[in-house]
């Protein structure tokens, strides 16, 4: 087992290994959305209040749940660098953050573009929207921070603290909708019991999040690739690297 | 199904379309960056190598 670790966290194995797990990762990710897109917009039903605009639906939730699973990630690869010293871990920290920044924007801007004919409005700083807008500012504050560093190991220590004390953040936005009154409607997929929305509507939710996910995935593999070559500049194996 | 009343999106074309297309310019903005900054470090990475090797 460790040796296993400490196999896979040397730069050179793991830079293979990434490059050859990426296009396993990207061309389901690119089938799985555009049949999810052609599902969502052409084949499912038409919602019987909100008509078509309940579409956007199919970029919106799924954006917004990458927006959390990936500062979980982040955090949890902060964490395991921070407390083991692993420096894959933080690389694949400093990875994740724009990867996160990206998808929460879009769950912002769909919402909003959602909010407007449906709520009459575009944004309310109700606890939702408010607590997903710290989440893009914990990405940025994130980002910042690490740019301003010069030596990338205070960079990895400075910036793994605030991407673990920002988890915490997490599930405030998942259960706002349950702890305070808000204008966003409460969850309708991730319920214990049983999902109030119709299976015809379901399917291409749940095709188009493993398709953000594989997205993610192959992102994350090229991302990590490139912290890696950042941070093993002077090493003799990049040579014969492609 | 008739493509006018597709595009129309129920009366919602906008805010629908609108979505869609800034989903995935922001989906394909990010394929084409984490691309680039790969090329670029990887392309620096060994112009740094064979500047030293020329060196010594």
């Amino acid at each position: 087992m460790w040796l296993w670790i400490h196999k896979f966290g040397s730069p050179p194995h793991a830079y293979r290994l990434l490059g050859k797990l990426a296009p396993w990762f990207g061309w389901p990710a690119l089938g799985l959305i555009l049949l999810a897109t052609w599902w969502g917009l052409v084949k499912a039903p038409a919602d019987y209040q909100q008509g078509d605009a309940f579409r956007i639906l199919y970029v919106h939730a799924p954006s917004a749940w990458m927006s959390m699973f990936t500062y979980v990630v982040m955090a949890v690869a902060a964490g395991i660098g921070l407390i083991w010293r692993i420096k894959l871990a933080h690389a694949a920290a400093a990875a994740a953050a724009p990867i996160g920044a990206a998808f929460t924007f879009l769950a912002l801007v769909t919402g909003s573009i959602w909010g407007k004919p449906m709520w009459g409005t575009w944004w309310v700083w109700d606890a939702r929207l408010t607590s997903e807008l710290l989440l893009l500012f914990l990405y940025l504050g994130y980002m910042a921070l690490r740019a301003s560093f010069d030596d990338p190991q205070r960079a990895d220590r400075a910036s793994a603290v605030l991407a673990i004390v920002g988890v915490i953040n997490v599930p405030i936005i998942h259960y706002s909708v349950v702890w305070w009154s808000t204008l966003h409607q409460a969850a309708s997929v991730t319920k214990l019991d049983k999902p109030s929305i119709a299976l015809p509507m379901l399917i291409p939710l749940f095709i188009m999040i493993a398709g953000f996910q594989l997205y993610f995935g192959w992102l994350i593999c090229r991302r990590l690739r490139a912290e890696i070559l950042r941070r093993e500049r002077n090493a003799s194996w990049l040579k014969e690297a492609n | 199904m008739d493509l006018r009343e597709f595009l129309n999106m129920g009366g919602y074309a906008g805010f629908v379309w609108t979505s869609y297309g800034l989903t995935t310019v922001v989906l394909v903005a990010n394929w084409l960056s984490a691309r680039r900054v790969e090329a670029e470090q990887l392309e620096s990475a060994q112009r740094r190598l064979s500047d030293k090797e020329n060196r010594t």
